[in-house]
């Protein structure tokens, strides 16, 4: 089924903004620790990081198809921002009535065994707990977080990373993730409040793996593109590389599970929003299992394909390696995903499992 | 970005294919008795029975005895008959390739003889394309036509028939022979005849085999008279034809569809609360398959909308090979048991089955590495 007209326009201007603004230089920049500020304010002008919100919340009532499909290419251009980020901290702030930010915001817990505490304190709350490897945190204008309180779970939004205490890190491509520790840190009565309907910390686990399911698929995208492109340049034993059969292979291999993974991101997109959480459950799980599959196989072969020159700091390709190698592994790895699937598929039974692919 | 990228944009099926997938396991629930694990079945009734529901020849033109139905009721058809396992033989390559390409390429009279006797499931058409000294270099085919009073005299041979002795008509690929010129270009003079197989001068042997039974033939052909009206499209236009044919070959979802009910023995012996070793592994193989699933109604997609998805076939029948070949893989690591064809326990003779017919699924319809080249070309590497 043909693309939407809008999304087709969404996405032309997206990949010029990305290809202008998202260069090598500003990556390579954005790595040594300063954070990419002009193209954050690029991105943030478009209203694309709040778009899923409601109007009254300041977002624009945005499909969530049409924002996944932007990740896919800040996923294609290494884009060092906390874009997905942003989305998903709009989407569980804004729908708990909480003040989301014009900034850059991080958003968690990010791993699936953390939990943070909120406690009645007064008129307000005290915050405990660790959330680990916080995407941005430390560039966070606001950290949105989802805490247990007395009724359930809660969204808490605070100004920076409010007094948590901050321990820097990274994945290796070098972008933050940091870990914020509470020890009963004191909490405005209005900076926390019920989640909406359809938000839980494990909706969030599974949109954040979607959101990385859907980056790596742009950022294989982008290493198939650099592979096929070498190899029709460099020449050895008197002919482009690309006229080897052996190379040929190789690169048909590559563009196979490029393909698949771009449609399989497409499958866990495909369900958000459809109002059936089990299968959504399902499709994700898919989608990361099938997406990070494919990185490890596509990663091997595009640097293959370069040689030497593949393996070095100067060259683009390792942007997109070493991302596919941080991501595959945030919010869960492919192999657990896959134990999902299998699980799901299993308890749902074998005569069930035709319908269950094939279930609307 | 400067690379080709393949497109699979995601679909979603109609609310008609949806009723009609209703239908079809209805339908499937009646027969269950022909229902079998891959065996290829050859069974003209059920063909006939299908044909009765306006099940063959779904989206050909009425006239020609076609239905008019989209791309997208014919895929969910062709994928519940597969899963379940239904005895296509008789009229599958026919509906798949034939039909479409004498309706692509056909005259008046051969569209008004032939598809409509497809589409009633009476006339079974074989493939003509592989000979003993031309496989994947289809365009090395050494038999060759000659034009004489009324019609073309043959000589050659074709291997690898699947059902030749049980077909009407094959679709035989050949050259028109060129005097003993320096062949210049190697598809020129190829060409493609609707060829009766009762014409004298045939002859089909068996070829049985590595399971013992009896799909595949050698077709010999011996000074055979084929007329006028069953040339195919134009005389030296066959390398177009025959690229077109199996275009609509690849595309079809039975290149990952035929070990579903393995699949789901699997999940049956994993039992509803399996280990993680085990769920993973079944999860991957899960996750493959709706992934390519939904790659393939993408390319029922674009032939909905009249676009010819080649590189996007051979993306989908090389990835979906390597999954049905992991099928049997996965099967024994996890379950393990010693194959036997004749097993009582339908796991046992699933996995024998199995593991004996997944050489052959990177090899029918174009090789892996063929494939891989039309994939290289779309990438312009080629």
């Amino acid at each position: 089924m043909a693309m939407r007209d809008e999304t087709r326009m969404l996405l032309e201007s997206m990949t010029r903004l990305f290809e202008d603004k998202s260069t090598k230089q500003v990556v390579d920049a954005a790595e040594t620790g300063v954070f990419a500020a002009d193209l954050w304010q690029a991105v943030a002008e478009t209203g694309v990081p709040l778009a899923a919100l409601p109007e009254a919340s300041g977002g624009a009532d945005a499909e969530w198809s049409d924002l996944f499909a932007v990740l896919r290419v800040a996923g294609r251009f290494s884009a060092p921002i906390p874009l997905a980020e942003t989305m998903l901290a709009g989407w569980v702030a804004a729908g708990a009535g909480l003040e989301v930010a014009d900034g850059p915001m991080t958003v968690g817990p990010v791993r699936p065994g953390e939990t943070l505490t909120l406690a009645q304190d007064g008129n307000g709350w005290r915050l405990s707990g660790t959330a680990s490897r916080l995407p941005y945190a430390s560039h966070a204008a606001r950290t949105v977080l989802i805490a247990d309180g007395p009724d359930g779970e809660m969204a808490v939004a605070l100004d920076g990373t409010g007094e948590a205490r901050v321990t820097a890190g990274r994945n290796i491509a070098n972008e933050p993730r940091d870990t914020l520790a509470f020890d009963g840190v004191r909490i405005a009565a209005d900076a926390a409040a019920p989640l909406n309907a359809g938000v839980s910390k494990a909706a969030l686990y599974r949109r954040g793996a979607l959101a990385r399911a859907t980056m790596m698929s742009g950022a294989l995208e982008r290493a198939l593109d650099l592979a096929v492109t070498y190899a029709q340049e460099r020449v050895q034993f008197g002919r482009p590389i690309s006229k080897f059969q052996a190379v040929q292979q190789n690169l048909a291999v590559l563009a196979g599970q490029t393909a698949a993974a771009v449609a399989a991101a497409n499958l866990g997109i495909e369900a958000l929003g459809k109002g059936d959480p089990a299968r959504e459950t399902f499709l994700i799980a898919v989608a990361k299992a099938r997406v990070g599959e494919a990185a490890t196989l596509a990663a091997e072969i595009a640097h293959q394909v370069h040689g030497a020159i593949g393996f070095t700091k100067e060259y683009a390709l390792q942007l997109s390696t070493r991302r596919l190698w941080s991501w595959r592994e945030e919010f869960g790895p492919d192999p657990e995903w896959a134990v999902q699937v299998g699980k799901a598929a299993c308890a749902n039974g074998a005569d069930g499992l035709w319908a269950m692919l094939t279930a609307v | 970005m400067v690379t080709p990228m393949f497109r699979f944009d995601p679909v979603e099926l109609p609310p008609e294919a949806l009723a009609l997938r209703q239908e079809v396991r209805a339908f499937i629930a009646e027969h269950q008795d022909v229902m079998g694990f891959f065996r290829s079945s050859f069974n003209r009734d059920f063909s006939k029975a299908m044909a009765r529901r306006g099940w063959i020849g779904m989206t050909w033109p009425k006239q020609y005895g076609g239905h008019e139905r989209s791309a997208f009721e014919r895929y969910v058809v062709i994928e519940e008959m597969l899963v379940a396992g239904a005895p296509l033989s008789a009229h599958y390559t026919g509906d798949r390739q034939s039909g479409p390409n004498i309706l692509r390429f056909g005259t008046e009279e051969q569209k008004r003889f032939f598809l409509p006797r497809i589409a009633a499931g009476e006339l079974t058409f074989c493939i003509g394309m592989s000979e003993p000294n031309s496989g994947s270099d289809l365009a090395g085919t050494r038999t060759r036509a000659v034009k004489v009073d009324g019609g073309y005299r043959i000589n050659g041979s074709k291997l690898w028939t699947s059902n030749a002795h049980r077909a009407d008509y094959a679709i035989l690929f050949c050259k028109m022979a060129s005097d003993g010129q320096q062949e210049v270009d190697r598809h020129a003079g190829a060409t493609q005849f609707l060829l009766d197989l009762k014409t004298p001068g045939i002859e089909i042997r068996p070829v049985i085999n590595l399971l013992g039974e009896h799909h595949f033939n050698e077709i010999f052909l011996t000074d055979v008279f084929v007329p006028d009206s069953l040339l195919l499209g134009k005389e030296g236009n066959g390398w177009n034809q025959v690229t077109s044919e199996l275009a609509f070959e690849r595309s079809a979802p039975d290149r990952f569809l035929v070990l579903f009910q393995m699949l789901r023995e699997m999940v049956r012996m994993a039992g509803p609360d399996p280990d993680k070793a085990t769920a993973a592994a079944l999860g991957k193989l899960i996750s493959q398959l709706a992934t390519l699933r939904s790659m393939s109604l993408s390319i029922a997609g674009m032939l909905q909308d009249g676009l010819q998805p080649n590189n996007e076939s051979a993306v989908v029948k090389d990835l979906g090979t390597r999954y049905e070949q992991d099928i049997p893989v996965v099967a024994r690591q996890l379950f393990p048991t010693e194959p036997e064809l004749e097993a009582v326990e339908t796991y046992v003779s699933m996995i024998a089955r199995s593991t004996m017919n997944a050489p052959r699924f990177s090899i029918q319809g174009g090789t892996r590495e063929i494939l891989r080249g039309i994939i290289a070309r779309g990438l312009g590497l080629r």
